[in-house]
């Protein structure tokens, strides 16, 4: 009895793996260039397919310039160029935008691109129900029309020196076309293809595109929740390329391995160790200056990224047009900040809660603050809070003394410019030029206003900016041709090609 | 066996009721809004109201309830709070990976588990009855995330015999691909559950050796096999039954995590998500749907343990329960 049993089991076993075996994925390998399927594995799905309807992250990673398209597109390098629009003027007061519309362009339906589409295609992000992140950058605009055959004319209320760069990030849609959350019709390289929600989005070229055609036929998106099967997804061959990855640990698999290439771009997202300025002992200048030397910057970065990431001074990472080198302003510097605490009439130092995400790298993070600030006689106390605690606790009832948040978006030290932002600063001085610089006439202006600004906040410590994270993309040796930089989450894979 | 099945069934449904009525309150006393999750950095307050509004937590939590139950009843399992699609069609679309691969690992565990607990019941205190006593002690101990990364690094990185994860995009039109792609998941679940399970089977078994009717069959001239065939096998099935249907409700926990260390698109990953997502409807369809799932199996378990064993449905005139 126990013998033909355990051939049954033998049986059962060995078939499963046979089968198993036979159907496992290759990638094409052997496909002709342009022809390939490229795999990109990431960890961030779409919530639904509508960037301006709680798509999220996901979603401007997978359709931003391969399914859709805006008048301008912003490139990897921080760039904004026309796309859609085949070129633009401005009034002379700066109040008015005339964009022409390119000709030829279809939709992935077929109907062609009219000014009504443009227009729909705005007031989409502006409107009331919008939940896109965009929206506040907008708010200017007063009215949209088309006219004619290829014009669209927006009227602001207020100068935007950076509407041309907010509009980059405005997907061009359909206007006849009903349900974005689900499905698409753009203009881009390619049509969506399948979107296995859980597991996988894939896209198709799209041969009546307008431009030039994809260097690929075909890109499947993968998502993972967990960074090692996302590894093991990269070193198995069933993707070829890793977007933003966000496991230090990792990077140690592919690190010297000929197989892979690891590539080092910007990242604009900053880690801020951020002070409430309403409430002591954070209201004083010189409390956060000290605590800001107290901090070996340097020493975190390299025990949570191993050299990668870069440190930073202020809030604007070096894509941004008005970055410069701030990291002289509060050097490391333990005698300084212990000079500066007894100054500000603290010498024996405090203690104060430290409002923690509780995922990654933030809980890391806070226990080395919180030893590097013993060495001044601060006390921290770590408290953990899930996202959601944060929101409603730290952003939205500034009901915390400190927090670390990371702070993922470019451009964003017009933050600063709000006294009502959740980490209160309040300096009319800032508040004034933020105004001003998106007011400003010319990039020039603009550029030397919010480089101020970024100084400004520096030599007030208004927060501490611990270190800018790397954007890390690891791709197979053979495959190349993708974004190294992947502003704004954007990843675009029609220049892809493999080997 | 009717009024049986019919007073179970009611049973079941108020059960269902009862859960779903626990369930909606504990998720409500978890901290913070969900309208957190929905809105970037930079929401006005105005936002965040519409927001509330739309997805109606800020109605009275009674109202939320009744509202729920009244669309749950025609099947509506209402729509997701981050995605805005409809839960129902994304439930039905993940079943077909968790189904598969709860069932798969269930039938692997028990074809496993059956003959190995009546071996090491045999000759408990031969070297082979102790070897299978602690492999399967040492199963229950290891947790099923890193018998699910073992698996990999062995059978995906280094023999290149199995994907690492992942599932046909066109689920089982490719059948070799979405059997290859639930091989390692159905392993670590069945290790996992065969541990648990050779213990009962052995222990059951145990019990049906000692017996004296066992004893009697052997004096009679039986062989040992052709008795635990006939008479022991019966026996040794009531009590294991009975945790049968427990094991699922543990086979699907187990899927939790296995889905997300092969990043399959089942239940499980859907329901990880939505929890750290606050996306209450999901969270409720989901668990609903696994309740039904575990109360249903409960009530397979007893049914087939009152058609295997006599004596239960003797008792009493027809039987209590």
């Amino acid at each position: 009895m126990k013998t033909p049993k355990k051939c049954l089991i033998g049986l059962v076993v060995g078939l499963v793996f046979t089968l198993a075996s036979c159907g496992l994925e290759q990638a094409s390998a052997g496909a002709p260039p342009g022809e390939a399927t490229i795999g990109v594995g990431s960890m961030y799905e779409p919530q639904n397919l509508d960037n301006a309807g709680g798509g999220g992250q996901g979603a401007t990673e997978a359709l931003t310039g391969n399914v859709y398209e805006g008048l301008f597109r912003l490139t990897d390098e921080g760039r904004v160029e026309n796309l859609l629009a085949e070129s633009h003027t401005v009034s002379p007061d700066g109040l008015t935008y005339t964009f022409r519309i390119r000709d030829g362009v279809t939709f992935h339906s077929g109907a062609p691109l009219t000014p009504d589409d443009v227009a729909h295609s705005i007031r989409r992000v502006t409107a009331a129900a919008s939940t896109s992140s965009r929206r506040g950058t907008l708010d200017m605009i007063e009215s949209i029309a088309g006219s004619g055959r290829d014009t669209v004319v927006v009227k602001l209320s207020s100068r935007s020196i950076s509407f041309v760069y907010n509009l980059s990030q405005v997907w061009i849609v359909n206007d006849a076309h009903e349900d974005l959350s689900a499905s698409e019709d753009g203009t881009g390289p390619y049509r969506l293809g399948t979107w296995k929600r859980g597991s996988s989005l894939s896209l198709d070229r799209f041969d009546g595109y307008w431009g030039r055609k994809a260097a690929n036929a075909r890109v499947v998106f993968r998502y993972f929740t967990d960074a090692s099967a996302l590894n093991n997804a990269l070193l198995t061959g069933a993707v070829d390329v890793v977007t933003g990855m966000q496991s230090p640990d990792a990077l140690a698999l592919f690190d010297g391995d000929p197989g892979y290439r690891i590539s080092n771009g910007k990242s604009t997202t900053k880690l801020l160790l951020a002070f409430n300025n309403r409430r002591a002992p954070f209201d004083r200048m010189l409390v956060r200056r000290a605590v800001s030397s107290a901090i070996d910057e340097r020493k975190l970065l390299d025990s949570i990224w191993n050299g990668y990431g870069s440190m930073i001074g202020s809030m604007v990472p070096p894509t941004d047009p008005w970055y410069e080198d701030l990291t002289h302003v509060n050097p490391y510097d333990v005698e300084l900040a212990r000079r500066q605490l007894a100054e500000a009439g603290y010498p024996r130092g405090f203690t104060f809660t430290l409002d923690t995400p509780t995922y990654d790298p933030h809980p890391t993070v806070a226990a080395f603050v919180k030893s590097e600030l013993a060495k001044i006689g601060i006390t921290v106390e770590i408290n953990m809070v899930t996202a959601d605690e944060w929101y409603t606790k730290v952003y939205r009832n500034h009901d915390f003394t400190a927090t670390l948040q990371e702070h993922v978006n470019d451009r964003d030290v017009r933050w600063y410019g709000d006294p009502g932002f959740y980490w209160g600063y309040d300096n009319p001085q800032v508040a004034r030029e933020v105004k001003r610089a998106e007011r400003a006439g010319t990039v020039e202006e603009q550029t030397a206003l919010l480089r101020k600004v970024g100084r400004r906040i520096a030599e007030d410590a208004a927060s501490n900016w611990l270190f800018l994270y790397p954007q890390i993309v690891i791709g197979s040796s053979g495959v190349s041709g993708y974004p190294v930089n992947g502003l704004n989450a954007q990843f675009y894979v029609y220049d892809i090609v493999k080997r | 066996m009717l009024p049986y099945l019919l007073r179970r069934t009611l049973l079941l449904a108020a059960s269902l009721l009862l859960a779903s009525a626990v369930l909606f309150v504990l998720l409500r006393l978890l901290p913070g809004d969900p309208a957190n999750a929905l809105l970037s950095v930079g929401a006005t307050p105005e936002q965040i109201a519409a927001v509330r509004r739309e997805i109606g937590s800020d109605r009275p939590l009674t109202e939320q309830f009744l509202s729920w139950l009244g669309r749950m009843a025609v099947l509506d399992l209402g729509t997701s709070f981050v995605s805005d699609l409809p839960v129902g069609p994304e439930i039905s679309a993940r079943l077909v990976v968790t189904v598969p691969l709860t069932l798969l690992a269930f039938t692997v565990s028990l074809l496993v588990a059956v003959p190995v607990g009546f071996v090491a019941a045999h000759r408990p205190r031969s070297w082979y009855g102790a070897l299978l006593n602690g492999v399967s002690q040492l199963g229950v101990a290891v947790p099923v995330f890193w018998i699910g990364m073992l698996l990999a690094t062995v059978f995906s990185l280094h023999l290149r015999w199995l994907p690492a994860g992942g599932f046909p995009q066109d689920d089982w039109a490719d059948p070799a691909g979405a059997l290859a792609s639930l091989a390692l998941p159905v392993a670590t679940v069945a290790l996992v559950m065969s541990a648990s399970l050779i213990r009962y089977v052995r222990s059951a078994a145990l019990d049906v050796l000692d017996s004296d009717y066992l004893r009697t069959a052997r004096a009679l001239g039986c062989s040992l096999p052709g008795a635990m065939w006939r008479h022991g096998l019966r026996n040794a099935a009531v009590p294991v039954v009975s945790v049968l249907g427990l094991e699922l409700a543990t086979t699907f926990l187990g899927a939790v995590v296995v889905e997300s260390v092969f990043a399959l698109p089942g239940l499980g990953s859907m329901l990880v998500r939505a929890f750290a997502q606050h996306d209450y409807p999901v969270i409720q369809g989901v668990l609903v749907v696994g309740t039904l799932a575990v109360l249903l199996a409960g009530l397979l378990a007893d049914t087939a343990q009152r058609i295997i064993d006599p004596r239960l449905r003797d008792t009493a005139g027809g039987g209590r329960w």
